[in-house]
Order: structure tokens, then C-alpha cells, then sequence
């Protein structure tokens, strides 16, 4: 049996538009566009010229400092456009999709016979490694520096997240190969987390992990929580991190010897007429499940990830890198609401108590509902961070710029997407995520 | 409310860049925000938010302030018409104390919000919410005939000395009411100490004339067991300010001499339940406040050798301010302790300290404002502590985990 942890503190967000569990069908567009900005903590290079011809797995760019970590295109077809932004910024790499998809060919391997290096080696040729990433600083891992033990999360407990019991339906054996080649990559253990609500046996039974189980709200199913409370990350140690979902890309890249980084995506949000799932491949563009899909007549928030950790994309905008989730909210900027402060409308959700509750599931909008101010209020970080770390204490590190601080008080266990809660019951309306994207990001420079 | 809008979005170019008015941005951002929910949307990090913010907080505690503050208001009038033997209705009571009261409320708003308004300006920042609570709590803990230039004075030198120098709303040392309290105690200490400033015996816009009776005298409770005679506390009666005997009733419900808000122990625990059950206060400080009292007043009360040593605990929680600063000074979130254990530690030694001046220091019948601003000092020093358990802790395992590689 698994071992059982409870984790007490957190917030479910009552969110409405939750996906129905229906693959409502495959997204093809005529665009994929890759943003090599969601690769954190890289600089790419490219390796493709306009007019190139690829297929999907040839590499579109590498990472400027090691070159063999490259970076796969999700399909075939002729790149029409490498679109820059400030200081020759990649901001996009555009390729044409072909009909049908040619797969580059790495040739099926049997994940047992080989050796962590050739494990290694597959991946990074593949251009996939940029599915594993790394504590400290919530990078993509550094292929060179071997992790003390591999985590991965087989659950998303953020607002409106898909169930990757569903996901990974009918991808149990992608997804054992690529737990057994995670396993070659680490001298340590490869742990996998499971909610108590988890009942795909493909999660519940994979074999050559330690299991663990969880019970408990967001943001329990964040891999740095569970970390923290399995084994956490001491300075100077390396730890690798990825989710189920992703884990069953690199298996599928063992078992079939092909790059196939179509994933099943849920759209969800209030604002969405149909939820439901759509198979599609990463950058994506997303304009034709939207189209007639969505609210009219108020302006709107597109979301490629969950309304907490997400990225703001517009209606044209694309399928990012690691989501599995496309969410759809009012944005707010259109409504003028009177006295709020005052106010005992059912359509305001607090997670503190200066307001009634009133409905089950709320329908939020993107405004900020009040202005940036210091930190006041105290212990409301606490209440929403299960992890044996002073919140509060560290971002006031981190705004400091306090190295020695900052080490002292676990930044190194810790990634952005952790504060996420933090953020959205901070009444003081402080940018959390991004004031610890600095602080890892100023940390890892001082570092390396 | 549409109209409203609309003058508003009329009138807001001229306070943007480049507007006429820019130089009152913030003033007018105030505004604006104190009508209408501000519609700016999240750029960068999580896309929702929680509908509390800095003014929802601050309402909440303004409106646990209130039963406190209309309980003392009455009782401004109930001790006035007292002290001059007449009889009045409730309403005129409560009416005489309103108008007592209220230009106090009025001029610490205005040159506290004043200040902030100006500050705000000139930092180019919004304008917090914070006066908006120290501005009340200011009449509530002085007494009723504080000279209203004095409040004025005393106003203005807590907001800028206490708090703007140190950034404004959330980066203040000490509680900023409790430093306006502290100034005028210690610059002007016969308006703010002794028998003739409890009861306002005078007439209020030429309301409730008369002359004060023979038996009166306004000693608060407090001061009368500082400079008792008695020997014990069994020879000891309070006396109202007609010399009646006060029952356990009377200072419960607040019918005795006092500062406005800190009388009624009965309307400072209505807002203490609203604080809690909002999550706006926190209960830890609260009850740590109150066991500490409890332990030192136990304390000694096992070696009493006059009359306020052998003074039952429940006199110390009902008299004097230690229930108002329980419940609304300690609790400030910004000044107070801010880890849950510093909390427990932090209550418990302002409890300690209150009774320990009350007892042993017979300059000050009150100890309760001295032991919070004393612990407001060292809340940092409490807070260092408890982290450092945290850091240690890491430390220790990193240290472990290092060894362990090593072998």
C-alpha cells in the first residue's frame, strides 16, 4: 500500500466551467507556432532557417550552452517564420503543418537494456527533454548534473484542472516505459504521487516507483508540495521533476521510436459554451475550438494553462508547451462595480471569511478587485502554502534581494507556480509568482 | 451609479500624465477607488483573485470598532448628566456623547487622512487604508476632554513620525493610534491623566449646562485602587463618580469613567467576535493576551500585599484598557508578530507586561498602551526566533543529507 499524506492547508477554488469528460475531437491547424519562452531558463539557438523543411522531431532550435539539448518540432511541414521581438528576442518559430505528419524515425528501444546514458541520449536527441525539469529554480533540467531522485505528480488539483486519470486513458504502457526510463536517469528513486481520488490503474499500479498518496486541496498536486513533504531539496542537491502526462510522451518516444507530443487538452473555463477535451499537438493554434464556443459581447481572458499558473494568450493565440489545459474567463476590465468593499454580492468569492459564501461554483473575472498595497495581513500566506517554509518570510527575502536569506528559507524548494495560491488570496494584490521568478532567476545567476 | 461613472471618466483625464491635475492623482484614485471596484486586470501571475482587499479589511474592523464606540458614546452623556445630577433620556445621552465625540473623530480624520492624502501624492502611490482605522481608534482611547488641537498635534506627529517615515501602511513599527496615545501622555499628562478629564463636565454646542454636584469626583476605577488607602482589597469598594458603589454590571457594560471605546467590555467582545469569525483578527493574539494577564494577575495575587496586588483577574480584564487593547491593538497585523507561534509568545508577554505596570509601576494606573508599544518592539525579535527554528531545521538536513553522500 502507498504511503498516505494528508496536506491540511490550501484552497480549492469553486470555479465554474469545469471540462466534461469527452474527447470532443483532434485540433489540426494550418499554424503551429512554438514559443521558445516557455522553455524557462534557456537561450535558444536556432537550427532551422525560413524555408527549411521538418518533421516532427527534427529540432527546431538547441539550448545555446548545451547543444545537444534541442528542441523537437510537434509536426511536419516548412517553417515560414521565425518571429523576433526586442534585442532579436525568438519569439515564435512558425512552421506550416503538412496534411499527414512525417515522424522523424529514432527507432523503438527497449527501455530495459539500455544504459542511463543512452536513456539520456534518446531523450536529448529526440528533442524532448525539455519535458523534465528541475529544482532548484523550475528549469529545464541540466542534462549534465544527475538528480539525487525523479518526482513526478500524477494528479493536477489546480481550478478547473483535467484529470489525468483521464489523459493517460489507454496510455498505460507509454507511460510504464517512461516511468522505467526515468528511472536509469537517477542513482535515487523515481517517486510518483497520486490524489486519494486517483482510480486509473495505470497510475495506481505502475510498477518501479515509489507511490505516494495524497489527499487534500490545491495545490497538493504540485510537484514542489510533494517534494517537500517526501524528500525535500537541500542546497547544492538536484531534483527532477515532470508530470504523468508528459512522462507518457517520453515513454511513447521508447515505444514507438517517434516524437509525438499531441496532447489531450481541456477546455474549460466559465465562459466556454462546450467544455470538453480536444486531442492536439503542442502550439496549436486554438482559434477554431474558440470560434462559436465562447461568450459574446464582453471582453474576454484566453488562458493556455489553469486561471492560477496560466498564460495570458489572445483569441488567436496557441497551445503552449506544458499545458494540458485551456481556460476561458471574463476579463473584468469592461465592469464597474460599485462599493465593493462594501459589497454582499453572491458573485464575489473570497477565501477568507469577510464574505458570505453563497454558491457552489463561482464565475471569476481577471480584474485584480483592489489595489497593490504592502504587506498588511498576516498569516494569510500560511493558510494556502502546506510546505515547511515561511512564505511571507521569503518573498520579503526575495524583494530584498537577501541571497544568503533566501537560501536560509528554502528558496530552493520552491517554484512560482506554489505562490500561485498565495497570489490570489493576497490582499494586498502582490505579484508573487513573478517576485519569485526574480528571486530564482537572480539566484541561479549568483549560482552558475 | 451610472451617472456617477460617467462624471468620473469625464473628470479622470485631467488627473493623469500630463493632466492639470496630475499633482492629485492619488487623491483622485482614492476616490475613484472608494466608489467603484477597480478594473485594472492581472498581467503577469494568477488571473483570478480573492474579492478581499486592503479596504475590505480595514471596513471590517472599523465596523467591530463600532459597538465599542456607541456604547462609549452613551456613556459619555451618562457620566456627564450624572456628574451634574440631572436627568436625561437615553437619547440625549447618547446624543451629548455623539457631539462630544464626533469633533474628535473629525480632526483626527482630517489631519491624519490629510497627511496620508499628501504623502501619497508625493511618493506617487496609491493611498492606503490604514488611517482610515487609526483615525477612529484615536477619540476611543483618549479621554473625552482631550482638547481637539492636541489630538491635532498628536495626529500629525504619529502618522509622519510613526509611519511615513517608515514607508507608510504596513511598514511601521509601532502602532500608530498607540503612539498618537503615547505622545499626548507624555507631553500633555494632566489632560490625559488624573480625575477631571474622564467626564466631560461641560456643556457640548450649549447642550447639557449645569453645574457639577458636591459628591462628585472622576477618578476611573483604575486610578481610584492605585491610590487607595485600603489595606486589602476586601476593605475596597470602586465608587462611580457620585460616589455610588460600581457593580461587576456597570464595568462590564461600560457605565463607568474611562477613554470612549475601552469602557464596555461587553461591545470591545461583540467586535472581538467579529474579528475572529471574519479571520480579519487573530484569535491566537487575542486569548494570549488574556492568559498572560491571567498568569501574572495569578501570580500576584499569591503575594499580594496591598490592595491592586490582591485585585481579582476579572477586575484586570474589565477595568481600563486591556480588553480594547487586547482585542484591537495587539491584533494589528503590521506591528504585531506575524508568525502563528511569535503570536502565542507575543500576546502572552503583552498580558504579562500590562498587569506587571498596573501592579508594580504607580505612575501609570494603565499599563496596557506601554506593554503593547514595549512588545511592538520586539515583535521582530520574537519573529527572528521562530523562523530561525525553521532555518536551523533546513540547515540541519541539508548538513545530514551532505554526510550522507559523503559516506
Amino acid at each position: 500500500m502507498a504511503n498516505r499524506i494528508k496536506i491540511k492547508k490550501g484552497l480549492q477554488i469553486p470555479l465554474l466551467g469545469t471540462a466534461e469528460e469527452t474527447v470532443r475531437g483532434t485540433v489540426k491547424s494550418e499554424f503551429v507556432r512554438i514559443c521558445p519562452e516557455d522553455f524557462h531558463g534557456i537561450t535558444p539557438k536556432l537550427a532551422v532557417r525560413v524555408d527549411d523543411t521538418v518533421k516532427a522531431g527534427t529540432a527546431l532550435f538547441y539550448e545555446k550552452n548545451h547543444p545537444d539539448m534541442r528542441f523537437a518540432s510537434p509536426v511536419s511541414g516548412v517553417v515560414t517564420a521565425i518571429e523576433r521581438g526586442e534585442k532579436r528576442r525568438i519569439l515564435h518559430i512558425v512552421v506550416k503543418a503538412d496534411d499527414s505528419t512525417q515522424y522523424e524515425d529514432f527507432g523503438a528501444k527497449e527501455v530495459a537494456s539500455l544504459s542511463g546514458e543512452e536513456v539520456k541520449r534518446t531523450i536529448l536527441d529526440a528533442g524532448i527533454w525539455f519535458l523534465i525539469k528541475q529544482r532548484p529554480y523550475d528549469v529545464v533540467a541540466l542534462p549534465d548534473k544527475e538528480p539525487r531522485d525523479i518526482f513526478v505528480t500524477g494528479f493536477d488539483s489546480a481550478p478547473l484542472a483535467p484529470s489525468y486519470d483521464f489523459l493517460l486513458k489507454e496510455k498505460e504502457a507509454d507511460f510504464q516505459a517512461g516511468l522505467d526510463a526515468l528511472a536509469k536517469l537517477t542513482p535515487g528513486k523515481v517517486y510518483l504521487s497520486v490524489s486519494n481520488k486517483t482510480s486509473f490503474n495505470g497510475l495506481r499500479e505502475a510498477k518501479n516507483v515509489v507511490i505516494t498518496e495524497f489527499e487534500g486541496p490545491h495545490p497538493a498536486g504540485n510537484v514542489g508540495v510533494q517534494i517537500n513533504h517526501i524528500k525535500p531539496v537541500n542546497r547544492g542537491e538536484v531534483v527532477w521533476t515532470l508530470n504523468a502526462p508528459d512522462v507518457a510522451i517520453i515513454g511513447r518516444l521508447f515505444n514507438k521510436g517517434v516524437v509525438d507530443l499531441t496532447r489531450t487538452v481541456a477546455l474549460t473555463g466559465s465562459e466556454v459554451k462546450q467544455t470538453g477535451y480536444y486531442n492536439m499537438v503542442i502550439g496549436t493554434e486554438l482559434k477554431s475550438i474558440f470560434a462559436q464556443n465562447v461568450t459574446e459581447g464582453i471582453s474576454l481572458r484566453f488562458i493556455s494553462g489553469n486561471p492560477l499558473t496560466g498564460r495570458k494568450i489572445d483569441a488567436n493565440g496557441e497551445l503552449r508547451a506544458y499545458d494540458s489545459q485551456v481556460t476561458v474567463i471574463p476579463e473584468g476590465d469592461d465592469v464597474h462595480e460599485a462599493f465593493g468593499w462594501a459589497s454582499f454580492s453572491p458573485k464575489r468569492y473570497s477565501a477568507g471569511a469577510t464574505y458570505f459564501s453563497h454558491r457552489k461554483n463561482y464565475r471569476l473575472d481577471a480584474r485584480l478587485m483592489g489595489g497593490p498595497r504592502a504587506i498588511i495581513v498576516s498569516n494569510e500566506y500560511d493558510k494556502v502554502f502546506p510546505m515547511d517554509i515561511y512564505p511571507e518570510q521569503l518573498i520579503k527575502a526575495i524583494i530584498a534581494f537577501n541571497i544568503d536569506k533566501m537560501e536560509q528559507l528554502g528558496i530552493y524548494e520552491v517554484a512560482p507556480e506554489d505562490f500561485a495560491l498565495c497570489e490570489f488570496v493576497d490582499t494586498s494584490k502582490l505579484e508573487l509568482q513573478r517576485i519569485v521568478r526574480a528571486g530564482l532567476d537572480l539566484l541561479r545567476k549568483e549560482m552558475e | 451609479m451610472k451617472a456617477l461613472r460617467k462624471y468620473l471618466d469625464k473628470i479622470k483625464p485631467n488627473f493623469e500624465e500630463g493632466g492639470k491635475l496630475h499633482w492629485l492623482y492619488s487623491t483622485y484614485d482614492a476616490f475613484e477607488t472608494f466608489l467603484f471596484v477597480p478594473n485594472t486586470t492581472s498581467r503577469s501571475g494568477v488571473h483570478i483573485h480573492d474579492a478581499r482587499d486592503s479596504k475590505r479589511t480595514m471596513i471590517v474592523v472599523i465596523i467591530a470598532l463600532l459597538p465599542a464606540l456607541l456604547v462609549g458614546m452613551y456613556n459619555v452623556g451618562l457620566q456627564h448628566y450624572m456628574s451634574l445630577g440631572l436627568e436625561a433620556s437615553l437619547l440625549t445621552k447618547f446624543i451629548y456623547g455623539f457631539l462630544a465625540v464626533l469633533p474628535q473623530i473629525v480632526v483626527s480624520y482630517v489631519v491624519g487622512l490629510g497627511i496620508e492624502f499628501a504623502i501619497a501624492q508625493v511618493r506617487k502611490e496609491e493611498v492606503a487604508e490604514g488611517f482610515l482605522v487609526t483615525g477612529i481608534l484615536i477619540p476611543m482611547i483618549v479621554p473625552v476632554d482631550t482638547p481637539l488641537w492636541m489630538i491635532a498635534v498628536a495626529t500629525a506627529f504619529a502618522v509622519i513620525f510613526a509611519k511615513e517615515v517608515f514607508g507608510g501602511t504596513g511598514y511601521n513599527i509601532f502602532n500608530v493610534a498607540l503612539i498618537t496615545r503615547a505622545f499626548l501622555f507624555f507631553s500633555y499628562p494632566s489632560k490625559m491623566s488624573g480625575d477631571q478629564v474622564w467626564v466631560r463636565t461641560a456643556d457640548t454646542f450649549g447642550m447639557g449646562k449645569g453645574t457639577v454636584i458636591d459628591a462628585y469626583s472622576g477618578a476611573t476605577p483604575l486610578g481610584q485602587i492605585a491610590t487607595t488607602d485600603a489595606a486589602s482589597f476586601g476593605e475596597f469598594t470602586f465608587q462611580g463618580i457620585t460616589g455610588q458603589p460600581l457593580s461587576i454590571s456597570d464595568m462590564f457594560f461600560g457605565f463607568i469613567p474611562g477613554s470612549v471605546g475601552e469602557v464596555s467590555t461587553f461591545a470591545i467582545l461583540l467586535g472581538a467576535l467579529l474579528l475572529i469569525a471574519t479571520g480579519v483578527g487573530s484569535w491566537k493574539t487575542m486569548l494570549s493576551v488574556f492568559l498572560g494577564g491571567l498568569v501574572s494577575v495569578l501570580l500576584v495575587n499569591l503575594f499580594a500585599q496591598n490592595a491592586i496586588m490582591e485585585m481579582p483577574v476579572h477586575y484586570h480584564f474589565l477595568l481600563g484598557g486591556f480588553a480594547f487593547g487586547a482585542v484591537f491593538m495587539a491584533t494589528d497585523p503590521v506591528t504585531s508578530a506575524r508568525t502563528e507561534k511569535g503570536k502565542w509568545i507575543y500576546g502572552f508577554l503583552i498580558g504579562m507586561l500590562a498587569i506587571t505596570i498596573r501592579v508594580f509601576n504607580p505612575g501609570y494606573p494603565e499599563g496596557m498602551m506601554l506593554a503593547i508599544l514595549f512588545m511592538n518592539a520586539f515583535a521582530p525579535l520574537i519573529d527572528f526566533y521562530v523562523i530561525d527554528g525553521n532555518i536551523k531545521r533546513r540547515m540541519k538536513r541539508a548538513a545530514v543529507a551532505k554526510t550522507g553522500q559523503q559516506q
